[in-house]
C-alpha cells in the first residue's frame, strides 16, 4: 500500500511536469495553430542559463548559485525573452502561413537552439547541483517522499491556478481566450493580435522556465537535448487531451505521466525497457476511442 | 452601477462614434477569376435608416457586404465612408471607423460564455474589465439575453446565437451595422421578432443598418429603402412598395416565392 502511494506521488510529480509543458504547447497551439516543438528547447535554455557559458566539463554556477528569490525571476525573464524573440524573428514573419509551415519553422528554431547550446557549452552533459536541499526526504505517515516531488506538484497546481484566474478574469486573459478560439474574428473585434500572441509566448516562456528548474533539480544533469523528450511527451499529452483545449492539455499531461510511472513500476522487469512502447500503445487506444482527444475543443472540432 | 439606459447611451471618449453620414458603394465590381460575383453595383446606406439588401442565393449579397466592410477588395469601383475613400482599408480599419458587421455563421467564441463574448469585444476597445462587463451586461439586458449571460455560447439556440452576434457588433458603437442574413434558418415567427427588434436599432444606437435577407416578406415592413440584387447585378432600388410592384423583381422572385 505504502509502495503504491509512493508510486502515485511519483506519477503525479512526473505528470505535473508534463502538464506544465503541455500547457505551454497547448496555449500557443490554441492561439496560433502552432505546434511549437521548440518549447522543449526553451526548457533547455532555462536550465543552461544557470551556468557560465564555457565548454569545460565542469559546470560553473553563476545565476544558479543565487538565492532562489532572485534566481527564479531571472531565469523566467531569460526564457521569456527567448520565447518572445522567437515570435518576433521567426513566427511573426510567418503569421499568415499554414500550420505545417509553422511547425517546420519550430523544428528549425529547435535545432538552432540545440546547436547554439552545443557551440557555447560543449557536447558533454554536465552535472549540476541545483537546490540539493530539496532532495531530502520527508516522512508523512509511513510515506517517505523527497521534498522536491511535493514542491513540483505544488508549483504546478499554483501555476495552473494563476493561469486559469488570469484567463478567466484578467482583461488580457479574456482576449487571449477569444484569440485562441477564432483569431481572425477576435482581431476584427479589436483584440490586438500581435500583442496577444506575444503575451502567449511570454506565458509559455514562464511555464518553460518553471519546468527547467524543477526538472533540473530532479535530474541534476544538463544536456543540449534535455528538453526534447519533455516536448515530445507533452505533445502527445496535448493530442490525448484534445488539441486546442487547455484543460485537455493538463489532463493529458497528468495522464501520460501517470501511465508512464505506473508502467515503470508494475511492468514485469523484462518488459520495462519497452515502457514507452506501452505508453504510446495506450495513447493509440485513447485516440481510437476518442479521436478528438479526451476534452475536445468545440471551436477546433468545428473548423476541421 | 449605472442604469442600463445610461450605459447604452453614454460613450466614453474611446468609444466615440464616428460621424460619417453615409456608407456608399460606387460602381463596385468583384471578379473571382473570370467570374463576376458583382457587376457595377452602387448603393448608399444612410445613418438612421434600415436599408434592405435582398436577392436570391448567389446574388452577391455577402460579397457586397464583404466589400463594404473591408473583407473583400473590389476589383474596380470604390467604397466611400462619408467623404473618405476606403481603398486598401483592412476590416479592422473599417471597424475602427464605425462599420461593424455580423457573419452568417455567427462566429461566436463558442467556448466562452455569452457575457464574455460581448465583454471580450468591449475590452478590445480599451475598457477595463469591470466597465466592459457592465456595458456588456447592459447590452445583454437590452437584447433580452441577460438570463443566458453565463451560458457557454456554443450551447445557445440558433436564434439566440444571432442576437449575441448582433450585441457583439453593437457594443462597438458603430455608425453602420451590417447584418448578414440574421434571420437565416429561423421560422417565420422568429424572423418577424428579430426584424421588429432590428428596426429599433437605428434610433436606439444612432446608426444605419444594412439588413441582408432573402425572404422578401420579412424585410418589407422595416426597411425604408430596399436594394435588390440578382446574379451580381442591381435589379432595382426603392421603397418596399415600389419593389413589390417592380416587374423585374417579381420575375426574379416568382420561382422562389411560389
Amino acid at each position: 500500500m505504502i509502495n503504491f502511494l509512493q508510486n502515485v506521488i511519483d506519477a503525479l510529480s512526473l505528470g505535473s511536469l508534463y502538464a506544465l509543458v503541455a500547457l505551454g504547447i497547448g496555449l500557443l497551439f490554441g492561439i496560433l495553430r502552432l505546434v511549437n516543438f521548440a518549447h522543449g528547447d526553451f526548457i533547455t535554455i532555462g536550465a543552461y542559463s544557470l551556468i557560465l557559458p564555457s565548454t569545460n566539463v565542469v559546470a560553473t554556477m553563476v545565476i544558479g548559485s543565487w538565492h532562489w528569490a532572485v534566481l527564479i525571476p531571472v531565469v523566467c525573464a531569460i526564457v521569456v525573452v527567448v520565447a518572445m524573440a522567437t515570435d518576433v524573428f521567426v513566427f511573426r514573419p510567418l503569421r499568415r502561413s499554414s500550420a505545417p509551415t509553422l511547425m517546420i519553422a519550430s523544428f528549425a528554431v529547435s535545432y538552432m537552439i540545440q546547436n547554439g547550446v552545443l557551440m557555447m557549452y560543449g557536447a558533454r552533459p554536465k552535472a549540476v547541483n541545483l537546490w540539493s536541499a530539496l532532495t531530502t526526504q520527508v516522512t508523512i505517515g509511513g510515506l517517505r517522499e523527497p521534498v522536491l516531488q511535493i514542491v513540483t506538484i505544488g508549483t504546478t497546481i499554483g501555476l495552473m491556478l494563476v493561469m486559469s484566474l488570469f484567463l478567466k478574469h484578467a482583461r488580457w486573459g479574456v482576449q487571449m481566450r477569444a484569440a485562441a478560439e477564432d483569431f481572425l474574428m477576435a482581431q476584427y473585434l479589436g483584440v490586438r493580435g500581435n500583442f496577444v500572441i506575444g503575451l502567449a509566448f511570454a506565458v509559455s516562456g514562464i511555464l518553460a522556465a518553471a519546468v527547467s528548474l524543477l526538472f533540473l533539480a530532479q535530474t541534476g544533469a544538463l544536456s543540449n537535448v534535455m528538453g526534447v523528450p519533455l516536448a515530445l511527451f507533452a505533445f502527445v499529452a496535448v493530442v490525448v487531451g484534445g488539441m486546442g483545449s487547455l484543460p485537455g492539455a493538463v489532463v493529458g499531461g497528468f495522464l501520460v505521466g501517470i501511465v508512464t510511472t505506473m508502467l515503470q513500476a508494475y511492468l514485469p522487469p523484462d518488459l520495462r525497457v519497452f515502457r514507452d512502447a506501452f505508453t504510446f500503445t495506450f495513447v493509440i487506444v485513447v485516440l481510437l476511442v476518442r479521436p478528438a482527444g479526451l476534452i475536445p475543443s468545440r471551436s477546433i472540432a468545428e473548423r476541421v | 452601477m449605472q442604469s442600463d439606459e445610461t450605459l447604452l447611451h453614454d460613450r466614453p471618449g474611446l468609444l466615440a462614434q464616428p460621424q460619417a453620414a453615409e456608407l456608399k458603394a460606387e460602381n463596385v465590381v468583384v471578379r473571382f477569376g473570370g467570374l463576376a460575383a458583382i457587376s457595377e453595383v452602387s448603393l448608399t446606406v444612410r445613418r438612421h435608416e434600415v436599408f434592405g439588401l435582398i436577392g436570391p442565393n448567389g446574388a452577391g449579397k455577402t460579397t457586397l457586404v464583404n466589400c463594404l466592410t473591408g473583407f473583400q477588395a473590389p476589383t474596380s469601383g470604390r467604397i466611400l465612408l462619408g467623404r473618405e475613400q476606403t481603398t486598401g482599408w483592412s476590416p479592422d480599419k473599417f471597424r475602427k471607423n464605425g462599420v461593424a458587421r455580423t457573419f452568417q455563421a455567427g462566429r461566436l467564441f463558442r467556448e466562452m460564455t455569452v457575457l464574455e463574448n460581448v465583454e471580450a469585444t468591449a475590452v478590445g476597445l480599451g475598457l477595463g474589465r469591470r466597465a466592459a462587463a457592465e456595458r456588456a451586461m447592459a447590452m445583454l439586458d437590452w437584447i433580452r439575453l441577460a438570463a443566458q449571460a453565463n451560458r457557454i455560447a456554443g450551447t445557445l439556440a440558433y436564434t439566440d446565437e444571432r442576437r449575441v452576434g448582433i450585441a457583439r457588433a453593437l457594443i462597438l458603437s458603430p455608425a453602420f451595422l451590417l447584418l448578414d442574413e440574421p434571420a437565416a434558418g429561423m421560422s417565420d415567427g422568429e424572423c418577424e421578432d428579430l426584424v421588429e427588434w432590428v428596426a429599433t436599432i437605428p434610433q436606439r444606437f444612432d446608426c444605419g443598418v444594412l439588413l441582408i435577407e432573402h425572404n422578401m416578406r420579412v424585410i418589407m415592413d422595416v426597411c425604408a429603402r430596399i436594394h435588390v440584387l440578382d446574379g451580381g447585378r442591381s435589379l432595382a432600388e426603392g421603397s418596399p412598395r415600389e419593389i413589390q410592384e417592380n416587374p423585374a423583381v417579381m420575375a426574379a422572385y416568382l420561382g422562389m416565392e411560389a
